[in-house]
């Protein structure tokens, strides 16, 4: 009997919800349709330029295709290949190369902006000037660059000459060519990490620096425990964008080494896939490489959200 | 919209929770308790050593681009003057006139405008019409709905690039100007994620209070949010419409014909023409064109933009 009871009460109140909720429906229809309405353009963005595309790379990338022909199905045979790439796997590694810049410019603008923080003179022209290369085109920077670093009359070299140091020819020579990509991305993302930071830093509350200092702690001490742990979210946002962004280099490669630098020591991955589909036509493949890339962007963001949840309980 | 209304508020009392917790010694009073309080008692000696520091940095910031403007105004031969020569002598301004007459930068400044503005000005409105639905709507699965969207973020354009291409050149769009308008007029999800963080802000009550009074959906965007949302809106327009003007990835892969490309495209395409040339005077002209409008910009809104990019940083 309890039985019984409990049924039809649990039937009844689910009913009465479902008829609630018709109610509902009913009364919301008109702000439904609108919001589907006012939602329906990234939607439909979404899944005729992502899904659809995305979906359409898993297909292609098991075909030998030239993009204009017939596909054939090969199964594996890109990823087979792709293995056994040594191109592809010198271009991962130059990519990956690349990001050493990451640490040291972040370095560098936590550094810049807790200078900017303090009541410097001209503290505002300071950070236009570190910032104007941030919204400087990369191609006329890359283009700009490539010349700076020219052996015989590139400013990079007159620059070393005062000092007497003979500089190699950057982009010519397969070991200076990385580090010369490296440190104009440095250059150029400077500001742009800087202005976060400086953000971050202000935003720390004076008193905890007041309860350090009547404690004693000194400046290394109050820096290491109150400034680093409260810029953490900037730090973990930094280095997410710029890990996506460096996995995407390309621009800079293409103007500043159009053949993939001397022995292929600057050729990125994109700037191997581009080549491959719209130099060699071979989009197939080149379609394989790009799901890797994808695939492996996807897996480190996943990771460093991890490590960054960990964390946040440790600090807590 | 304060900075302090992020995560790091959270943040900042379990800090000082923490401190609260650890400080059990007695605070030494042997030295100025306030030494680290404020500005005003910053060490001036300090504050000097670092402006000093800024200023040799500053210089390598704006070195580059300062070569850039320089050797535009040059004669062909001046650019190989050893030592560099950094006030051209004898100016050359009638490069300006030659690079707009010999070379497709004028054309290439019209396409770049016409993708950025109708991209940034349309994609702006679908984005809004999105971010209100997605923050002050009913509609079941909306949650979800965003989620999905902001999942695009993850998937890198060069993933993407293939496919897209492909899916335009089937229907004859290479060669033109759509495929770089067309996949992302359609809202950005950057933009969507800020003003929805924007509109929580806003109280219900306003967009209720109007519904009760009989005005339709599309008129409580119009009349209520966008006033609302405007600043957030111009912040992100400017940032995007920077980011499409220096776009240069997807437009080489799908524009061909010299008119018909965008101008970091043209310019890229100079640094090869004319390096052949010698005539590096004209290459740097065309640069300066391209970062100028950007630089004009970001000098007018320099405030809103290094807001806006803190921002960016807070809100994760």
């Amino acid at each position: 009997m309890a039985i019984d009871v409990d049924t039809t009460a649990g039937s009844w109140t689910k009913e009465r919800r479902k008829a609630s909720r018709k109610a509902n429906r009913k009364l919301h229809r008109k702000e439904y349709t609108w919001a589907a309405i006012f939602m329906a353009a990234p939607i439909v963005g979404w899944l005729a330029f992502l899904l659809f595309p995305l979906g359409f790379s898993v297909y292609a990338s098991f075909t030998n295709w030239n993009g204009l022909g017939a596909m054939s199905w090969i199964g594996l045979d890109n990823y087979v290949r792709l293995i056994n790439d040594p191109y592809f796997w010198k271009a991962l590694w130059n990519t990956v190369f690349y990001m050493i810049g990451i640490p040291i410019g972040l370095t560098l603008s936590l550094l810049l902006a807790l200078a900017l923080a303090r009541r410097i003179p001209g503290r505002t022209f300071f950070r236009t000037v570190y910032y104007i290369p941030v919204i400087s085109s990369l191609a006329a920077i890359a283009i700009l660059w490539q010349w700076a670093y020219n052996g015989d009359f590139g400013l990079v070299n007159q620059f070393l000459a005062i000092f007497g140091i003979d500089g190699p020819n950057w982009l010519m020579d397969p070991t200076w060519s990385k580090p010369a990509l490296i440190i104009m991305a440095i250059w150029k993302g400077l500001g742009y990490s800087t202005i976060l930071y400086l953000a971050a830093v202000q935003a720390v509350p004076r008193s905890l620096y007041e309860a350090a200092a009547l404690d004693g702690a000194n400046a290394w001490q109050r820096f290491r425990t109150i400034t680093l742990p409260m810029v953490r979210p900037v730090t973990f946002f930094l280095v997410v964008t710029n890990i996506i962004a460096g996995s995407m280099i390309f621009t800079e490669i293409n103007i500043m080494t159009p053949t993939g630098g001397p022995s292929w020591s600057t050729a990125s991955l994109v700037w191997y896939i581009w080549n491959q589909a719209f130099r060699n036509l071979s989009m197939g493949y080149a379609t394989s490489m790009a799901l890797v890339l994808g695939i492996l962007v996807l897996i480190v963001t996943v990771i460093q959200f991890r490590l960054n949840r960990r964390n946040d309980f440790s600090i807590e | 919209m304060s900075i302090t209304s992020n995560p790091a508020t959270t943040r900042m009392a379990t800090t000082s929770a923490r401190l609260a917790r650890t400080n059990r010694t007695i605070p030494k009073f042997d030295r100025n308790p306030f030494a680290a309080r404020s500005g005003s008692q910053e060490n001036k000696a300090v504050n000097w050593v670092l402006f000093a520091v800024l200023s040799i940095g500053a210089i390598f910031m704006a070195a580059p681009l300062l070569w850039m403007v320089s050797t535009s105004l040059k004669t062909t031969e001046a650019v190989y003057a050893l030592p560099p020569e950094w006030i051209p002598d004898p100016f050359v301004w009638n490069n300006y006139v030659r690079v707009f007459e010999d070379t497709f930068v004028l054309s290439g400044i019209k396409n770049s405008l016409i993708v950025a503005l109708s991209v940034t000005i349309v994609g702006s409105v679908f984005s809004s019409l999105a971010a209100f639905a997605l923050a002050k709507m009913r509609l079941p699965g909306k949650n979800f709905i965003f989620i999905v969207l902001l999942s695009g973020m993850m998937v890198p354009f060069p993933t993407l690039m293939i496919p897209q291409f492909v899916m335009f050149a089937n229907i004859g769009w290479v060669d033109t100007l759509l495929p770089l308008i067309v996949p992302v007029i359609l809202g950005n999800v950057i933009m969507i994620f800020f003003l929805r963080q924007y509109l929580h802000n806003v109280p219900d009550g306003l967009v209720e209070a109007a519904k009760i009074d009989g005005a339709s959906y599309l008129r409580i965007f119009w009349t209520i949010i966008l006033p609302l949302i405007r600043p957030a809106i111009a912040a992100q327009f400017i940032l995007w419409f920077m980011a499409v003007w220096n776009d240069y990835l997807a437009p080489i892969i799908y524009l061909n014909s010299p008119e018909k490309q965008t101008l970091q495209v043209v310019i890229a395409n100079m640094n090869v023409q004319y390096a052949t040339q010698r005539d590096y005077p004209l290459i740097m002209t065309a640069s300066v064109i391209s970062v100028l409008p950007i630089l004009v910009v970001f000098l007018i809104f320099q405030r809103q933009i290094i807001e806006s990019v803190a921002l960016t940083g807070s809100k994760v």
